[in-house]
């Protein structure tokens, strides 16, 4: 056969084994081409009386199929507006079905079909192998197996939320589909996923053996009798996982997240009917999902641009790569312990200098104690923490930074210290070796001021706490170079974390844009709006913690201070409303917040949170207002956000959209549904957001008032992602 | 529009809905049978009168499906010619057949007909039609399902009911209907449900707990605390509620209605009817309403529909003389009052199903004949009956002394 995607070869006993091999690709994806592919192959195997079963496993050692092409769904997702969309949706539901065509007429050939899963089978990789009779899979405990489309607001299109089902019941179907988790091959051998595990090497061979074992080449639902495992809806056991499945989800997705929502009725509707059936409800669903901008934004930001920054879309192109091999990290806090520890997880060898040796080591004993949790997890060994621990060097003797390639400052946020520290430390480095701050306040540029050579001066932003957060900000100082971005790029794909670029300003971007949320729920607060409506709707409109809980967290005390501080700089006299409200819970209540146990929450000795302070409920005598108007509520907490982002666009603080989006999501944990805050303005449209910032800016402050940036995009009818269009290499 | 009487009202006792309770040996059919029976005999009547009987069941599966209205019709030896339908307006269906009954009538297509329900819950089970609701994420989602329980106590949480508040008033439902027992307010519509043989199996309402205090209920742990939590309703819930940070669970088996078994009948006509068979009419229906209301909470329909009916009939709310509210759940009730601003002296004065349980498909009818045997003995002139309803909603009617 002639076949651009697979290798075709028929061996003696009539049974051919199809290699899967993507051209021009590094891993397998499945893409249309391979779909047409399949589907003749199907029928020659159904027609050609020689072929006595088929075997489907891939050529390349990495991958089986690590799913469906998402950049041609991306262009699906997008494409030409001069389709109406009820003829939009109907050409990709025909092609949706065309894909179902054909992967029927695999499954109901006739003859034997097995696939031989020698690496990792993800989303549309796992649905092909779910049209097999038979899968094997080899004995690699680092090979997934999953459906991982919804965690990029998708859903398995291409069968999965049929034949999981079908295959391992409801419960454990929806519990893989709806999370997106992968599972091992073994865990896939227990719950029914896989028939069979085995060495690599043997995989096609005990495929072929099965095939000339004479099976049966009829899948379980195309027989007769078929039952869903665990019983359908209205079943007894049944009806309990879909009632409490409905409600789990709620409870956890806030029903953003249209791509679950329609999972679970994919599920349950399909369970109900033949495959045939439950195919073109799956279709018809996941058709309406593409449609959702959520899902158009959540594939953008959380999977292609994520992608990008991760490659180093942003990195300068014609400077030279480094090889980060020696860090110094300057401060042995939590930070700069967490710094050194994700450092030399990468084999990056760490110089952690602080004042005295007992301080250095404290940093080193941070990173231990990160290992030991993960121990104990299992997801780490003995022998991997003392090899990881070896190459963290505690020292107070500044000389030892010498044979390093970049140094991570992350001492106290003190000016005078920082610029002691920089001094001190470029007295003895290289001359090469590029001085980076992880301050999350102070503006880079007036850093810079201390070093001899900031233009190999920069920011690296890491976010508490340093081994579990993605997301590094890298900050531009007005005379940074282009090499101290390479570097500092270089090193943070190295340690595998997501860079994004910002330019120099106070709370560059992340801690700017954050900052805006917490203020938002005090204003809420000012209103008398109930405290634990501010706190559920923050929750309900995206946001990881209530913006009150977020106040606990970063310390009312603070708040406090920075109010004071900010009302000196200005040269205001006298107190307003919020300051007399930090004042009272700090200095006249004692609750700076959570580090004491008590702030707008009591908490418990662990620091858990046990509820909302009983006083502070009661302390508004003509009671808190309960009529606010929760999607407006949500529309502010998420609007004054992006606003301030695109004010840093307009400042140029912020560039690209990516940056925008991805730190967002990333950094702060901005509604991951909307894609990020200019993915947010962009659905909206430019004008409708000016419109809505007009209206709050009237009824609730003048932070609303949208900038020019905004009126100009909304008189031109422009986006972010148009106007601020990514240089993006061809693909 | 013609008016519609209330000719005779009839209800078996209440049963304990378990294995163990004394109606869990007759069949559904046979609690309806023996109440059209009742019917029949109490007031001699040529069956061949009436037109229709509308019954409300709200799990009508196995023996209690496929039209049970039309088999006990059968059964009871009724005229061939009476028809029979089933309805189902959840725990409304039994005063929901009597309206629908009654309209029959008001809007001149039938002479004479019976409304009424039956439920087995201790044979049938409760649930056991199924339904898409909590199931179907369809629905599921865009209603914020949870469980009724979760919704009174959600209903509790917001109007700040305290554990102490609904067990005091458990405990008084169970101090009015055991005064009213004693007295012998239930005997005129209360018929015992008897065996082949002629025996009586059951007589009096078995769910009772006379020597209910506020320290024995202190002792029961609220039933909805762990689906609450485990499950996710009460996350659920407070999504829909977001001014709530914790849902109180209050509501315990109790002071909540009991899971019971039986039947009710309720012989409705117009006034020729009623006057060419010889009967008296006990009391008018003035106006009946349904309403739906915010579902998840799920019990707030009362008050609204109240508020319907009175404006439809032009009354206010001191114009009714008795309410008769079913105690789904204590709060239910305490809402009600306290949203209506309704005396408690005025309401449930024999007490509810809190003290006697609520056989979901039969209640509406059996406090159709409670409220008019009410009427009669304190000579009052007004009084609604009124439920919550799943899903959301509210069903009431007004009934007038003649």
């Amino acid at each position: 056969m002639n076949l651009t995607n697979f290798k075709w070869d028929q061996d003696a006993d009539g049974i051919v084994t199809l290699a899967w091999d993507v051209p021009g690709r590094t891993m397998n994806v499945l893409t249309s081409a391979a779909v047409r592919e399949i589907a003749q192959v199907a029928e020659t195997v159904a027609s050609d009386a020689t072929i006595k079963g088929l075997v489907i496993t891939s050529a390349k050692s990495n991958a089986f199929c690590a799913g469906a092409a998402l950049d041609e769904m991306e262009g699906n997702a997008s494409s030409s507006a001069k389709v109406s969309p009820e003829d939009a949706a109907a050409a990709r539901y025909q092609g949706v079905m065309q894909f179902h065509g054909a992967m029927r007429k695999l499954e109901t050939c006739g003859k034997p079909v097995a696939a031989a899963i020698n690496g990792l089978a993800l989303g549309g990789g796992l649905e092909v192998t779910l049209c097999c009779h038979y899968r094997i899979v080899a004995d690699n405990p680092k090979i997934q197996l999953g459906l991982p489309e919804a965690k990029v607001g998708l859903l398995p299109g291409g069968g999965g939320t049929q034949r999981v089902p079908r295959l391992v019941g409801a419960m454990q179907a929806l519990q893989m589909i709806l999370k997106g988790e992968t599972v091992d091959p073994q865990k896939a051998l227990a719950i029914g996923l896989v028939h069979a595990v085995a060495p690599t090497a043997e995989l096609v061979e005990r495929a072929k053996a099965w095939i000339r074992n004479k099976p049966d080449a009829v899948q379980p639902w195309d027989k007769k009798d078929f039952k869903l495992p665990g019983g359908g809806p209205y079943s007894s056991g049944g009806g309990q996982v879909f009632t409490m499945a409905n409600a789990m989800l709620r409870k956890e997705s806030y029903g953003n997240y249209p791509a679950q929502r329609y999972i679970m009725s994919c599920v349950y509707e399909g369970s109900l009917v033949p495959i045939d059936a439950g195919l073109r409800i799956e279709a018809r669903y996941f058709v309406k999902l593409l449609m959702q901008p959520e899902s158009r934004n959540m594939i953008r930001s959380l999977f292609l641009s994520m992608q990008e920054l991760g490659k180093g879309a942003r990195r300068p192109k014609d400077a030279a790569k480094t090889d980060v091999r020696t860090v110094g990290v300057l401060g042995a806090g939590v930070m700069g312990g967490g710094i050194a520890y994700v450092s030399a997880l990468s084999g990056i060898d760490v110089v952690l200098v602080d004042t005295t040796i007992e301080r250095a080591n404290a940093g080193r004993d941070h990173a231990a104690s990160v290992i030991d949790r993960q121990i104990e997890r299992g997801k780490s060994t003995p022998e991997k923490k003392a090899e990881i621990l070896s190459r963290i060097h505690p020292t107070a003797d500044f000389m030892a930074l010498k044979p390093v390639d970049l140094v991570i400052e992350a001492v106290f946020e003190d000016r005078a210290i920082k610029a002691e520290v920089t001094k001190k430390t470029e007295a003895e480095i290289g001359a090469e070796a590029i001085y980076a701050s992880n301050t999350s306040t102070l503006p880079i540029t007036g850093l810079a001021e201390a070093s001899m050579r900031p233009e190999q001066f920069i920011g690296i932003h890491f976010f508490s706490p340093v081994d579990r957060m993605g997301l590094v900000e890298i900050i531009m100082g007005k005379k940074t170079g282009e090499r101290a971005l390479a570097t500092a790029i270089d090193y943070v794909l190295k340690i595998r974390k997501t860079p994004i670029v910002v330019n120099d300003s106070r709370g560059f971007y992340t801690s700017r844009c954050f900052g805006t949320y917490t203020r938002e729920g005090m204003a809420m607060l000012a209103e008398g709006i109930h405290p634990a409506m501010i706190e559920n709707v923050g929750r309900m409109a995206g946001m990881p913690m209530g913006a009150l809980e977020v106040m606990d967290s970063v310390g009312i005390d603070t708040a406090l201070r920075v109010t004071r501080e900010t009302r000196k700089a200005l040269g205001q006299t006298g107190r307003d409303a919020a300051e007399e409200f930090l004042s009272w819970m700090v200095e006249t209540s004692g609750r700076p917040g959570r580090k004491t146990g008590k702030g707008f929450y009591d908490y418990d000795a662990k620091g858990k949170r046990q509820r909302l302070w009983p006083d502070l409920i009661s302390s508004r005598k003509e009671g808190w207002r309960t009529d606010a108007d929760v999607d407006e509520m949500k529309a502010r907490f998420l609007t004054i956000q992006a606003l301030e982002a695109a004010r840093c666009f307009e400042e140029g603080v912020i560039t690209d959209p990516r940056d925008a989006d991805v730190g967002a999501i990333l950094g702060w944990g901005y509604a991951p549904f909307t894609g990020g805050p200019s993915s947010y303005i962009d659905t909206l449209g430019a004008a409708a957001f000016v419109k809505r910032c007009e209206d709050f800016a009237s009824r609730f402050g003048e932070r609303f008032k949208p900038n020019q940036l905004l009126r100009d995009m909304a008189e031109k009818n422009q986006t972010f992602y148009g106007r601020f269009a990514p240089q993006k290499e061809a693909a | 529009m013609t008016e519609c009487f209330v000719y005779d009202a009839v209800r078996t006792p209440r049963g304990k809905g378990k294995k163990d309770g004394a109606l869990h040996e007759v069949t559904a059919l046979e609690l309806a049978t023996q109440t059209l029976r009742a019917v029949r005999d109490r007031n001699h009547l040529d069956t061949s009168a009436v037109d229709d009987v509308v019954f409300g069941v709200v799990d009508p599966v196995g023996e209690a499906g496929a039209d049970i209205a039309r088999l006990a019709v059968l059964n009871a030896d009724y005229a061939e010619s009476v028809a029979g339908v089933q309805i189902n307006r959840f725990c409304a269906s039994g005063l929901e057949a009597t309206n629908m009954a009654a309209a029959e009538i008001m809007s001149g297509q039938s002479e004479m007909t019976i409304g009424g329900g039956v439920e087995s819950m201790s044979r049938v089970g409760m649930g056991a039609s199924g339904g898409a609701w909590p199931v179907d994420p369809q629905i599921a989602y865009k209603s914020y399902f949870t469980p009724q329980g979760i919704g009174a106590d959600l209903i509790a949480t917001l109007d700040g009911f305290s554990r102490d508040d609904v067990d005091a008033f458990a405990v008084e439902s169970q101090t009015r209907a055991a005064n009213a027992w004693k007295n012998g307010y239930f005997k005129n519509s209360v018929v015992p449900v008897k065996d082949i043989l002629g025996q009586t199996i059951l007589d009096r309402d078995e769910h009772m707990r006379p020597d209910a205090s506020m320290q024995s209920l202190a002792s029961l742990r609220p039933s909805f605390e762990q689906i609450g939590e485990f499950a996710g309703f009460d996350a659920v819930a407070i999504q829909r509620y977001p001014q709530v940070e914790k849902i109180n669970h209050v509501h315990h088996a109790g002071n909540s209605s009991g899971i019971v078994d039986g039947a009710a009948a309720v012989l409705l006509g117009n006034k020729e009817a009623g006057a060419r068979t010889g009967l008296k009419p006990r009391a008018r229906i003035r106006a009946f309403a349904s309403i739906g209301s915010e579902p998840c909470i799920m019990l707030t329909g009362p008050a609204l529909v109240a508020e319907k009916v009175l404006r439809r009939a032009g009354m206010t709310k001191d114009d009714i003389d008795l309410y008769e509210l079913n105690e789904a759940f204590a709060s239910v009730v305490l809402r009600f009052m306290k949203v209506l601003d309704i005396d408690h002296a005025k309401l449930n004065v024999n007490g509810g199903a809190i003290a006697m349980g609520h056989p979901l498909g039969a209640t509406g009818a059996m406090l159709v004949g409670t409220v008019v045997d009410e009427m009669e003995r304190r000579n009052a002139e007004t009084a609604m009956v009124l439920l919550c309803v799943g899903a959301g909603m509210g069903t009431a009617t007004i009934f007038e002394r003649v």
